[in-house]
């Protein structure tokens, strides 16, 4: 491990992190809700911290991949633990334990709150609670790449460690270059996305927090009764054509972009995608349709921003599914657990990996009918190799014994079994609300500091993909003669 | 730039490190997903797993907007197929390595057939550069510039030379007058010596000059190159075929050991005018009875490294006094100059510069490398754009750590002092430390101030 260089990497980030407070001061001090000083104050908590960091001197070491682990995992616990210093400081939020939840959960882009009141919030704290989904849609670490002049040939371990996915790549030689196009189109999609909010109705103020909400797949709202306090369609409509776009793949928005407009097509994730949403919406519309809503139309426009909302992690709501029947609150349930695609900013397993699961399931069934043939699993053209399957089938099963866990500790609280499950399904797939008491109508405010502390590292675990954060709690991943 | 390197191997991956550190777009095609791992962890390079002659391969790493493509499989076949495709797809420029022996007489018409702008063999280009060290024999390493005019020896400084414990300014004028030590590695670091500069026993000194004068160099400082007139070589390899066919020509007397009945049978059909021995060039009871210790010079070019490096040390024990071995694993290189062998070849490398020196430019004359191009001898000529011609070196305000090592006009070759100046159409052969240059402009400091 080089400590040094890691120390300075964790201190270049949290210099990242104080300059992405001022846009947040910048509110503060316009809408003047008394919270510029928090800002102000937490921007120089922050950059004092990590301004003498930067400067260590490391020499030519460079970073391995055990470097951007670490990097990666300690990186997003600082950005959390900094990150909640305005809510804190003024005073927005008492506790600190629930000021360390809200803004985890706004890095890794879950959108679970404890906030009993949002709209009494001042807009300063507001905006800065959204702008953590923007910041941790993309990635903090990416964005750090993007800014810096190359760190250098191991920056691509940094990368990997932090994109989703199971081989994240670059989609140019260039990490850095890699890192500025994704943040380009992101750029792009928030600013269509402002525009087009703006012309449906809502105020500036709205249609930016809305959009980071979206665009991080996160799901903040600025709203007690998220998307569904407007009960305006077309913004319905833009946010779950928005979501779904963000829950895909950044890669093929970028051959897109470039001019290739069928990519998504020709791409296996992105149909399975496609066809998991349409399936799961066609389902819950026939369940709704006569016992929940009297009109199709109602059914199909709930159930459609719902599936697009929760597959892609997002987590807004336009009416209280609690209402809903036992089919159809199942049906979200597992898509909690199938998430985004590949390379987005969406969280939870991601549908690449369920798509090779599947395949693995049908060639262990064909191999029993032949037990000498050779099947290759094969994903778009080419063929998978041992290797990535047999981490994804690592990584399925370790999601869920970390899910399996975290149940276990949330069960002391004693809640109901809705609330018990799916608050850990909700959070560690970045999701947000669940059902019973953290559903879209509630939140986590009631549940106990232990449940508060669990469901945070089940955040940060979800957006990082387990790895980073399960491995720095090795001790001998901090040795420096492991053997 | 936009490079395709098609192959992973030890050629395309130094090929790959050297031309994404100096700022090129990299993109490599491998078959094998363990060759393309190491790339894609060390390297800022994109990664591609497919096969080079596979046209959907080829169009998703964008070959029509590439500039140049590198075809360096292991297969010569591959690669002519590799650089066709590539052309027809758009691709500017294409370079193959092509090492048959069998292909060495066709290579022209290929070149012409294919559209390849270079063809690369890197077994004859050793080959080539083993006869250019036995011709220098006290030279761990020869190097030509302007076409031969101007050599550049790599000579290890041993207790015996004059050179040796004084300041460069102060060796008389008589032994220093037309050559110039340009650049010295000592411990594996590379030193550009000034006036006040020592050398001691073990640094390997650069000497650049006329062929006349580093032979008088060598005279002086008492080494006496003498002249090699019989080798043996071990191993018959592609190598070892086009080392015997050029050492004959030369008129020097080749004897051969090689271990394979088969292949001795084909060897000697292939070179009529060599000795082959069938035999294990490790025995020291053969090398013996084959008279070892009257041969000038012997050179271990089996496929092992390590069976190459025993042979070496074997036989300079036994007195041989020009000894070379050919290792192939890059990364050994520094540890083997410290065995005691005079030369080491590395037919990976000189492939790697050879390449460079075409990506890096029209300009550029001749490139030589010295330890993973920590230091570069650059020559280059200089035309009307030159902002440096028609001003006294010493007003040129050269950055530390760059000389301009020799001028080499019509006739003459000077080694350039403060009062000389560089004129059009010169050949300027420039020692640089650090510093990449493809541009008689980059070596002078920006005077608009950059960096």
């Amino acid at each position: 491990m080089n400590f040094k260089v890691v120390l300075k990497i964790l201190g270049i980030l949290l210099v990242c992190e104080a300059l992405l407070m001022l846009p947040s001061l910048g509110v503060a001090a316009y809408y003047g809700g008394g919270d510029a000083w928090a800002f102000a104050l937490s921007f120089l908590i922050t950059g004092l911290t990590g301004v003498p960091l930067s400067f260590i001197k490391t020499g030519k070491k460079r970073i391995y991949a055990r470097d951007g682990f670490a990097i990666v995992a300690l990186g997003w616990i600082l950005l959390s633990f900094f990150g909640s210093l305005p809510f804190y400081i003024s005073g927005a939020i008492p506790s600190f334990i629930d000021c360390f939840f809200e803004t985890s959960s706004g890095f890794t882009t879950t959108g679970a709150s404890i906030l009993t009141h949002i709209e009494d919030l001042p807009r300063g704290i507001l905006f800065w609670r959204s702008f953590t989904h923007w910041v941790g849609g993309m990635g903090v670490i990416v964005l750090t790449l993007a800014i810096l002049p190359s760190v250098g040939a191991g920056s691509v371990q940094m990368m990997k460690a932090e994109s989703p996915g199971p081989n994240p790549g670059k989609i140019v030689p260039k990490v850095g270059e890699t890192a500025k196009i994704l943040y380009g189109i992101y750029i792009i999609i928030t600013i269509v996305e402002i525009i087009l909010l703006k012309i449906a109705g809502l105020s500036y103020f709205d249609a930016a927090i809305h959009t980071f909400g979206t665009v991080g797949t996160g799901g903040f709202s600025n709203m007690n009764s998220s998307v569904g306090s407007y009960n305006n369609v077309p913004v319905e409509i833009i946010i779950t054509i928005f979501t779904f776009i963000c829950g895909a793949n950044f890669s093929l928005h970028y051959q897109v972009l470039k001019g290739d407009l069928k990519a998504p097509l020709k791409d296996d994730e992105f149909r399975f995608y496609s066809g998991v949403v349409i399936l799961s919406i066609i389902l819950i519309t026939i369940n709704l349709y006569g016992s929940v809503f009297n009109s199709l139309w109602e059914s199909l426009r709930h159930s459609s921003f719902q599936v697009v909302t929760i597959i892609s992690t997002t987590g807004y709501s336009t009416t209280n599914t609690e209402t809903w029947g036992m089919f159809s609150k199942i049906i979200l349930f597992m898509l909690m657990f199938i998430g985004g695609c590949a390379g987005s900013t969406g969280g939870a397993i991601k549908n690449i990996r369920f798509l090779l699961l599947f395949k693995v399931m049908k060639r262990e069934l064909l191999q029993i009918m032949h037990p000498n043939a050779v099947y290759s699993i094969r994903f778009g053209k080419r063929a998978v190799d041992e290797k990535t399957i047999s981490e994804v089938l690592g990584f399925f099963f370790m999601y869920m014994v970390i899910f399996i866990a975290a149940v276990l500790i949330i069960s002391f609280d004693n809640l109901d079994w809705a609330t018990t499950i799916t608050s850990v399904a909700a959070t560690l797939g970045n999701v947000g609300p669940g059902f019973g008491m953290v559903g879209a109508a509630g939140n986590y405010s009631a549940l106990s500091v232990l449940s508060k502390i669990v469901l945070s590292i089940c955040m940060l675990i979800g957006r990082l993909e387990i790895y980073p954060i399960l491995l720095i709690t090795m001790p001998s991943f901090w040795r420096r003669i492991n053997i | 730039m936009k490079i395709i390197i098609i192959g992973a191997g030890k050629v395309g991956y130094s090929l790959a490190e050297s031309l994404s550190k100096s700022n090129h777009d990299v993109t490599i095609i491998d078959r094998s997903p363990i060759a393309l791992g190491k790339a894609e962890e060390n390297l800022e390079v994109l990664c591609i797993r497919g096969s080079g002659v596979s046209t959907g391969i080829l169009m998703e790493a964008e070959i029509g907007t590439a500039d140049l493509l590198i075809a360096v499989t292991n297969s010569d076949e591959v690669n002519m197929v590799c650089c066709l495709t590539a052309k027809k797809l758009g691709v500017k420029q294409t370079i193959a390595r092509i090492r048959d022996p069998e292909y060495a007489n066709e290579l022209s018409i290929l070149k012409e057939e294919l559209e390849l702008d270079l063809i690369i063999n890197p077994e004859q280009t050793a080959a080539e550069e083993i006869v250019n060290v036995l011709n220098f024999p006290i030279a761990v390493n020869v190097e030509n510039f302007a076409k031969g005019r101007v050599k550049m020896v790599e000579i290890k400084a041993t207790e015996d030379m004059e050179v040796i414990g004084k300041p460069l300014k102060d060796i008389g004028s008589k032994l220093m007058s037309s050559v110039l030590i340009g650049v010295v590695v000592r411990n594996n670091e590379v030193i550009i010596p000034n006036g006040e500069f020592i050398i001691q026993e073990n640094d390997n000194m650069y000497v650049i000059g006329k062929p006349s004068s580093l032979y008088s160099f060598c005279m002086l400082s008492g080494k006496a190159p003498h002249k090699i007139r019989n080798v043996m070589i071990e191993g018959g390899g592609r190598i070892s075929i086009y080392l015997a066919n050029l050492l004959t020509e030369m008129g020097i007397k080749v004897k051969l050991i090689e271990i394979d009945k088969e292949k001795c049978v084909r060897l000697s059909e292939l070179l009529p005018g060599a000795l082959i021995i069938n035999g294990d060039g490790t025995d020291e009871e053969l090398l013996k009875s084959e008279n070892i210790s009257d041969i000038d010079g012997f050179i271990a070019m089996t496929g092992m490294d390590e069976e190459n490096l025993m042979s070496a040390l074997l036989t300079k024990r036994i007195g041989v006094k020009k000894v070379i071995a050919k290792v192939s694993r890059v990364n050994y290189i520094s540890i083997i100059k410290s065995l005691g062998i005079d030369s080491v070849i590395n037919p990976k490398l000189i492939t790697t510069n050879h390449i460079l020196r075409f990506v890096r430019g029209n300009n550029i004359e001749s490139l030589y490398r010295i330890i993973e191009g920590q230091a570069e001898i650059t020559e280059l000529i200089a035309d009307k754009e030159s902002k440096i011609i028609n001003t006294k070196i010493k007003r040129l305000g050269l950055p530390k750590d760059v000389i301009i090592a020799t001028i080499v006009r019509k006739k003459e070759v000077v080694i350039p002092h403060g009062n000389d100046i560089i004129r059009e159409g010169d050949r300027v052969i420039v020692i640089s430390k650090n510093k990449k240059i493809s541009n008689l402009n980059e070596i002078v400091i920006n005077p608009a101030g950059g960096v």
